[in-house]
């Protein structure tokens, strides 16, 4: 096909708009609604990769489509982070699709058809938010992810969805109404201009004070990064259905966030800038205290997707470290961390939700022994916690890697000691739960949960064992297809992370 | 029409306040509901045509003065419109257009048959008055004007169906009539210094006698009296009950545009009459304003989160964004005013669109106590959503209205160096979230309640002005041309600053 590289840019933000009008209109065949969504997920890849080859082929895609205000353009362009954002999010929307065709008809949802509908509006911003050109373009899309994924986090329409969706919004839009908007305007109004570029679009001679104040604004404002203590519409956001809190909390909402902190970082302030900045420091001990709290919170929820939500928070706060960290190392672990994350923390994410499908557990002291029925999912958790840990086989080495090396090279010795224990934290919090599940009698006291495991309930917990046969009962198969794909992903991550290397390389070094 | 007789081109200026003069008696003798109504809303068109014909004149050969009778001014009546009133105008006949649209469902079920006509007569009326305030190049004209219009919306708040309108309108009438003595003794104490009523010669004479007690009185009068129009906290007491008793029709009408004219007034007062320098250095108008601007955004949002009637719920966020317009106003600076007539513009829009959707819900069910709101995101979907979208340009997310005007008062504040206020500013935001999201929840959250009867969408009728309006709101977030530009060039005649 000859479309030219302008016209997929602004496809890949309309498909999905498209899908959702296709959606609305198949809304009584499922099959066909989902078909579309298939459909849409598949053509939007075919333009994301195409970008891709446009993009590493040098060529410069640049798009205006509206001046908003005098001076304000909501226009788009492609750069390799903006890239990274959009391969991860647009290949694992059909993943994710994929899983969800199993998820939400086993689980009997209502709605569905709202579901795959604000599914694909969420994903349409998230695309607009990856080839964003500029600040004010981001802050817009930014704030339409926040409100189509509203109705996706109270989908359940139960007392709990709505306390959680109020603190979901409450947060999202206070932190963007107040701290982040407010950092935008007066970025505009100090720099005159909000457009990314690279090394920074404030003059030498800005005030340090006041950049030092701003960047603590950004920080803090952009809440979907998760930072504590605004982290809390995390955990709130759980009562979402799995494949929500799987693609948008693990990675489109929340890696729209930190993606957002990496670009004002590399593109508003630049790396420059950036470490001299006052309060660069104080905000690198937030982002450490926030990666060491958040593991620490994540060993005492029982809940498995509350755990994995923590873990989130904590793992965010690696990719919002790196970027502070304003070194190249920082900022090529951040970005490379984006992607393994991604992969590994989906992948857990499914499992949770396999998991409650097949055998209807969510709490972890209910998990002994399941590995007999769910092999296979087990298997891909225990992968993926290895990502998340940050050791071989699994892709979530290679960032960890870079943003240990980062520290090292700032000579950070306190976020070193932080990054390694957190490191140790998340062996402590992750791997237990496949371990207990293919081994339910090994040393029951290692279950780091201190309330739960009383002498007999964890004898009770054996009993499945002892019964002759069990059956395996793994997820439906669109389902555990997704989980099996995501778990090659963080191993293909570790074995073959060149292309992922060379994007966040070229991050740092791209003319635009 | 009007555009190709050039003979009455000429004429538009007074025109603009005539058509609906003479309209309204003419009610009278059509007899049939209907047919009044036709009537009423081809008149509000006509009156819509005119103010975009006189903008468009204003925009491209400048200021328009028109002498009534052909008498000369300053000793005749001039009608005086510039880029400021022509915006206002036509805020004031786009909306009035739109309301009344709805208006022959919406009183079917609000005002007994006998009263119709006599309210399109007194809606036209009080049209009327409003658009007399704005044209006006008189500062005695202006208070006459202005009883036109009050009288009209007293007695036009007094046929809400509730008994509490009447206590409302006596309570408006009250503080009215104070409001409209007080801006009387102004003109009068002006006129003894200066000899003088039409506005541009007060500007030229009343520096002469600046620095005298009886012109300061004769400020302080005139800005108390506006300011009580205006519902400025704290003299905003009158305004949520009648907002929340009145039919629903009027409300609309009202929320949109009579507070805007106070502004207006507000503006033409200090600006053009008393004149920049003095307006805010003989008190301490900037401080003032910008306290009690801010205390309104505070208080007024806090109530409004309180409410459980949600046109007192609306009607309290009303003063709330006047706050905001206060605010602009006080910093005196182009970006500033920009803000503040940007903001009367796009809050025309969002709370037309918000109160007659709750309109549409009075039609429905009756009341618009929270507890009727329950499922009803189900039952009214397109009315629901309208509000929803209302909110959110209330709150001012980007891509509505809202956003553009909160964006230019933050600029403004920031040129000033005030970042507290600019916090607060956007805290007040937060405030909004608040309110609007309980409404939110109730409708899509909770399941009807059991002695409920089912109801369907909204007809037609409402359907189609409200999302006009909606619409309106999300295109001028995007298309921004119009009313910055306007907002902008008004501003800067305003501060004498050629573009």
């Amino acid at each position: 096909m000859n479309l030219s590289l302008e016209l997929m840019l602004q496809l890949a933000i309309v498909v999905p708009l498209l899908a959702v009008v296709a959606i609305l209109v198949t809304g009584h065949n499922s099959n066909l609604r989902e078909g579309m969504t298939i459909t849409a997920c598949l053509i939007l890849i075919f333009l994301v990769v195409n970008l891709y080859q446009g993009l590493t082929s040098g060529e410069t895609i640049s798009v205006l489509w509206w001046e908003l205000l005098p001076g304000l353009t909501i226009s788009f362009n492609i750069e390799p982070l903006g890239m990274l954002f959009a391969l991860i999010a647009s290949f694992l929307w059909l993943v994710t699709t994929c899983y969800a065709i199993g998820y939400m008809r086993s689980h009997q949802e209502k709605n569905q058809t709202r579901f795959y509908l604000c599914f694909a509006l969420a994903i349409s911003a998230v695309m607009a938010i990856a080839f964003s050109a500029n600040l004010f373009t981001l802050f817009i899309f930014y704030e339409v992810l926040t409100l189509s994924t509203y109705p996706l986090v109270t989908h359940a329409g139960t007392e709990k969805a709505k306390q959680g969706g109020r603190v979901y919004l409450g947060i999202l839009l206070s932190t963007s109404i107040v701290f982040f908007l407010l950092a935008i305007v007066s970025t505009w109004f100090v720099a005159g201009t909000l457009d990314f570029k690279l090394g920074g679009i404030f003059s030498a001679d800005v005030d340090k004070t006041l950049a030092g104040i701003l960047l603590v604004l950004f920080v803090f404002g952009i809440g979907k990064a998760a930072i504590m203590p605004f982290h809390r519409w995390l955990p709130a956001a759980m009562v979402a259905p799995t494949p929500v809190s799987a693609l948008l909390h693990a990675v489109a909402v929340v890696k729209a966030g930190v993606f957002t902190i990496l670009k004002v970082c590399v593109f508003i302030f630049g790396l420059d800038l950036l470490a001299v900045l006052p309060t660069t420091q104080f905000l690198l001990y937030v982002a450490a205290a926030s990666v060491l709290l958040a593991s620490l919170v994540a060993m005492r929820q029982d809940n498995l997707k509350a755990r994995l939500a923590y873990s989130t928070v904590s793992q965010l706060g690696y990719i919002t470290l790196g970027a502070l960290l304003a070194t190249p190392s920082g900022v090529i672990g951040s970005s490379m961390h984006i992607a393994t994350h991604a992969f590994g923390k989906i992948t857990l994410f499914f499992c949770a939700g396999a998991i409650l499908v097949s055998l209807h557990k969510s709490k972890i002291s209910e998990m002994r022994g399941i590995g007999r029925q769910m092999p296979l999912t087990m298997l891909a958790f225990f992968i993926a916690s290895l990502s998340i840990i940050g050791v071989p086989p699994a892709g979530g080495t290679w960032s960890k890697w870079f943003l240990l090396m980062g520290t090292i090279e700032t000579e950070q010795w306190l976020l070193i000691m932080t990054l390694m224990l957190s490191s140790l934290l998340n062996i402590a919090y992750l791997l237990p739960i496949s371990f207990h599940a293919f081994f339910p009698n090994f040393m029951p006291s290692f279950m780091p949960d201190k309330k739960m495991p009383t002498k007999g309930s964890v004898k009770t917990a054996k009993l499945p064992n002892k019964q002759p046969a069990i059956e395996i009962k793994e997820a439906p198969l669109p389902s555990l297809i997704a989980i099996i794909i995501t778990t090659l992903g963080c191993l293909t991550l570790f074995v073959y992370p060149q292309p992922l290397f060379e994007l966040a390389t070229a991050v740092l070094t791209n003319r635009e | 029409m009007i555009a190709h007789l050039p003979g009455l081109q000429v004429h538009l200026p007074v025109l603009q306040v005539i058509v609906p003069l003479m309209a309204a008696p003419i009610c009278l003798f059509l007899k049939r509901a209907h047919l009044v109504w036709l009537f009423a809303l081809i008149t509000s068109g006509l009156t819509f045509v005119i103010s975009v014909l006189l903008l468009q004149q204003v925009l491209t050969s400048g200021v328009i003065s028109y002498e009534l009778g052909g008498w000369q001014a300053p000793w005749g009546i001039e009608y005086r419109i510039d880029k400021l009133n022509a915006f206002v105008l036509l805020i004031i006949t786009s909306i009035s257009t739109v309301v009344l649209f709805a208006a022959q469902t919406s009183i079917e079920k609000e005002i007994p048959k006998s009263k119709h006509t006599f309210f399109y007569i007194l809606y036209l009326l009080s049209l009327t008055g409003m658009l007399g305030i704005v044209a006006t190049g008189d500062a005695f004209n202006v208070f006459v004007f202005l009883e036109i219009s009050s009288l009209s919306a007293y007695a036009l708040i007094a046929m809400g169906k509730d008994r509490r309108a009447l206590w409302a309108a006596y309570q408006y009438l009250i503080m009215g009539t104070i409001g409209a003595t007080f801006i009387l003794i102004g003109i009068g104490l002006m006129y003894q210094m200066t000899g003088t009523l039409n506005m541009a010669d007060l500007s030229k004479r009343l520096p002469e006698v600046a620095q005298t007690r009886t012109v300061f009185t004769a400020f302080a009068f005139v800005i108390v009296g506006v300011c009580l129009k205006l519902a400025l906290f704290p003299l905003h007491l009158w305004l949520p009950n009648a907002y929340a008793y009145a039919p629903s029709i009027v409300t609309t009408f009202f929320a949109a545009t009579a507070t805007k004219v106070a502004i207006y007034l507000l503006i033409r007062f200090t600006f053009t009459i008393f004149g920049l320098s003095f307006s805010f250095t003989t008190i301490p108008l900037q401080t003032l304003f910008m306290a009690l601007g801010l205390a309104g955004i505070f208080i007024a949002s806090t109530s409004a989160i309180y409410q459980n009637n949600i046109k007192l719920l609306f009607a309290y966020s009303s003063i709330a964004q006047i706050g905001y317009m206060i605010v602009g106003f006080s910093i005196s600076s182009v970006t500033g005013l920009t803000a503040t007539l940007l903001h009367m513009f796009n809050h025309a829009l969002m709370k037309s669109a918000i109160f007659l959707a709750l309109g549409a819900v009075m039609y429905r069910l009756g009341n618009v106590q929270l507890s009727s709101f329950h499922g009803l995101g189900r039952q009214m979907p397109l009315t629901m959503a309208a509000i929803v979208i209302g909110g959110l340009s209330l709150i001012g997310v980007p891509l509505t209205v809202g956003f553009v005007s909160k964006w230019y008062l933050l600029l403004a504040l920031l040129e000033q160096g005030w970042w507290p206020v600019a916090v607060l500013i956007l805290l007040g935001s937060v405030l909004a979230v608040i309110y609007v999201w309980r409404l939110v929840e109730v409708a899509y959250f909770k399941e009807p309640l059991s002695d409920q009867v089912p109801v369907k969408e909204a007809p037609m009728f409402f359907i189609i002005p409200i999302w006009t309006l909606i619409i309106a709101n999300i295109y001028f977030g995007i298309d921004t041309r119009l009313s910055v530009e306007v907002a902008q060039a008004a501003a800067m005649s305003l501060f004498g600053v050629t573009p």
